[in-house]
């Protein structure tokens, strides 16, 4: 007893010592976060990657346009609205599309792949709690991903605008137009939206399944994460002959029910409504979103699987 | 006070039985060999001080509950696990930036001038490295952190005898001080036999022999014997006895310098003796107790 009590009292000395070089709780966050983008750098190149892409046929489209057109710019409303707003619309699906696949592969990946290199065992000889390391991860695909592919996504819509104008100038036709059919502004405000409720907070559970799994599973996470589902739908529909679990799946994937997708989906055409721009703005008070039940019950899942992730780590080593 | 303290320290996996109630008192300033055949406990013993694994019985290590309180006792202690572990993808430069961002007594300057005695660059990815290289890139990151206790596992498992040899000098006159502790595990123990202060032999989850180096030097003596001395030599009882080229060496636990002196040459047996001796022994005693 008396040596434990003297352990204790001489490793309380010694961190007085070291009081100086103690460090704000958040510092350890921030390095593994950033450490995560130094291993995957696929987070940010794949929407990069499918920015450039896009552009590069945004370019040759606009070049065709122009060479069949001649200069003539169609009198139906709808066709310009449609020639000139809907890459904007395609360009932010594509880069946000390609995200969230990466945001999934990612959170299947974060806590296997550390195990499969055996680095775990050197994160663990550092300071750094599980919980800090598995919080830091959950930022990626929650609010890292989200965001990065909102600025790309932005970026490039910028980059079309000034694109299309170049292209529109000396047409004839009034380059203020492609400003005010593409609602840059007000688009962009309804993307990070989207990408807030739908990307970050809507998809938490299904963020939070995948790291449960990752953190989990002996080998193969992939087959561990779909097999489990697929193994509860086939069990309902054989003993209820019901699919209330695909049918929550089908929600939780597509967003169905999430009030935030179907103001997102209307906003894609916003000119097909005369006064648009008003009813987008009536949509956006995000009350409809804050109290839908599946928010809060996919959120509580999410902090359930992540909780159990956390303390998974803790017993995990190399495989 | 005692750096590592373990009372009856058990840990089962299933049916197999890693440590079968260690019990173990290393104190600070010591330089520990951790010595013991394949599948000895060895490193199950080093996980459950460093918090990596759960265990029955109890355990301090720098005064904590190594389970309960690993990020605060990694402040403390560090780690070279068997292997290179180093993330491959990582840059050197960043993993300084790393381990300097999340740990507080990690001296950015002190690991940049041990990478300057190698060729490793700052530009270099760990994957571009030789293994030689990560375990001086891992042992230059260590060595900067002013922890309390290192714990070796295999450190030099796979290197060359020069990589090795470098290893363990670097270890002891830039690394080393009175206020540290080191545990080190190897199976080439002949290299690491004039830098422990303290052995410690475990076999089957138990401890089987635990002194300093002070005391085996006292307690064991080799007695090379001529065959026409051999009856005299073995009615003293040595605890093992082997042929060599031109006689037998016997070794004794417990007898008079002296009394043997008069028999043959004496000496003080290596580490690797000792090892065959009491480990070889205590395999074939429990062979016997099992038929």
């Amino acid at each position: 007893m008396n040596t434990s009590s003297n352990a204790v009292t001489g490793s309380q000395a010694a961190s007085q010592t070291i009081a100086p070089a103690a460090m704000a709780a958040t510092r350890p966050f921030y390095w593994s976060l950033r450490r995560e983008l130094w291993e995957y750098r696929i987070i940010y190149l794949t929407p990069l990657t499918a920015a450039v892409v896009f552009l590069f046929g945004f370019v040759v489209n606009i070049i065709r346009v122009r060479y069949q057109m001649h200069g003539v710019w169609p009198v139906d409303p709808a066709k310009r609205h449609e020639l000139l707003a809907s890459p904007f619309a395609v360009s932010a699906g594509l880069i946000m599309g390609t995200a969230l696949i990466v945001g999934f592969y990612y959170s299947l990946e974060a806590l296997y792949g550390e195990r499969r290199d055996r680095s775990i065992l050197f994160w663990k000889s550092l300071p750094v709690s599980d919980l800090t390391a598995v919080l830091s991860k959950f930022t990626i695909p929650l609010a890292i991903i989200p965001l990065l592919s909102l600025a790309v996504t932005m970026v490039t819509q910028f980059i079309m605008l000034l694109l299309g104008s170049v292209a529109l100038l000396g047409s004839g036709v009034n380059v203020g137009e492609i400003w005010a059919q593409s609602s840059f502004f007000r688009l962009s405000l309804d993307f990070f939206y989207h990408i807030v409720t739908v990307h970050g907070l809507w998809y938490a559970p299904i963020y939070g399944w995948l790291f449960l799994v990752s953190v989990w599973s002996p080998r193969a996470p992939l087959v561990w994460a779909l097999l489990p589902p697929f193994v509860v739908c086939g069990v309902e529909k054989l003993a209820f002959n019901t699919t209330y679990f695909l049918t929550l799946l089908e929600a939780r994937f597509l967003g169905m029910q999430a009030p935030s997708m179907q103001h997102v989906s209307g906003s894609i055409q916003p000119m097909q409504h005369a006064s648009g721009g008003m009813q987008m703005a009536d949509k956006l008070v995000p009350v409809h979103f804050f109290t839908e039940p599946g928010l809060w019950i996919g959120l509580a899942i999410a902090a359930v699987f992540l909780a159990a992730a956390v303390r998974l780590r803790k017993y995990r080593g190399p495989i | 006070m005692a750096c590592i303290e373990a009372r009856a320290l058990r840990k089962t996996y299933g049916a197999t039985v890693a440590l079968d109630g260690v019990n173990l008192r290393v104190e600070e300033g010591r330089i520990v060999g951790l010595i013991g055949p394949n599948g000895a406990g060895k490193t199950t013993a080093l996980n459950a001080i460093l918090g990596l694994i759960p265990y029955q019985g109890e355990l301090r290590v720098l005064g904590r509950d190594p389970w309960a309180q690993r990020n605060q006792l990694m402040r403390d202690v560090c780690f070279i696990a068997d292997v290179a572990v180093l993330p491959r993808w990582i840059r050197v430069s960043d993993a300084l930036d790393y381990v300097a961002g999340v740990h507080p007594r990690f001296d950015r300057a002190k690991a940049k001038t041990f990478l300057a005695k190698t060729s490793i660059r700052l530009t270099n990815k760990v994957k571009e490295l030789s293994k030689g290289m990560v375990t001086q890139l891992h042992l230059a990151l260590v060595m900067a952190i002013d922890a309390r206790l290192l714990v070796l596992d295999e450190p030099t498992l796979g290197l060359d005898l020069l990589f090795r040899k470098q290893f363990y000098d670097s270890l002891l006159s830039d690394y080393f001080d009175r206020n540290r502790t080191i545990v080190v595990t190897t199976h080439q123990v002949e290299e690491i036999e004039h830098v422990l202060t303290d052995l410690v032999f475990i076999d089957r989850g138990r401890i089987v022999l635990n002194a300093t180096m002070e005391e085996i030097e006292t307690r064991y003596v080799e007695l090379v014997v001529r065959p026409e001395r051999i009856a005299a030599a073995r009615a003293l009882k040595p605890i093992n006895e082997r042929q060599v080229l031109g006689g037998n060496i016997l070794l004794f636990d417990h007898v008079e310098r002296q009394q043997l002196a008069a028999l043959g040459e004496v000496r003080t047996p290596s580490i690797a003796d000792l090892f065959v001796a009491i480990v070889g022994n205590h395999a074939s005693q429990a062979q016997g107790a099992a038929l």
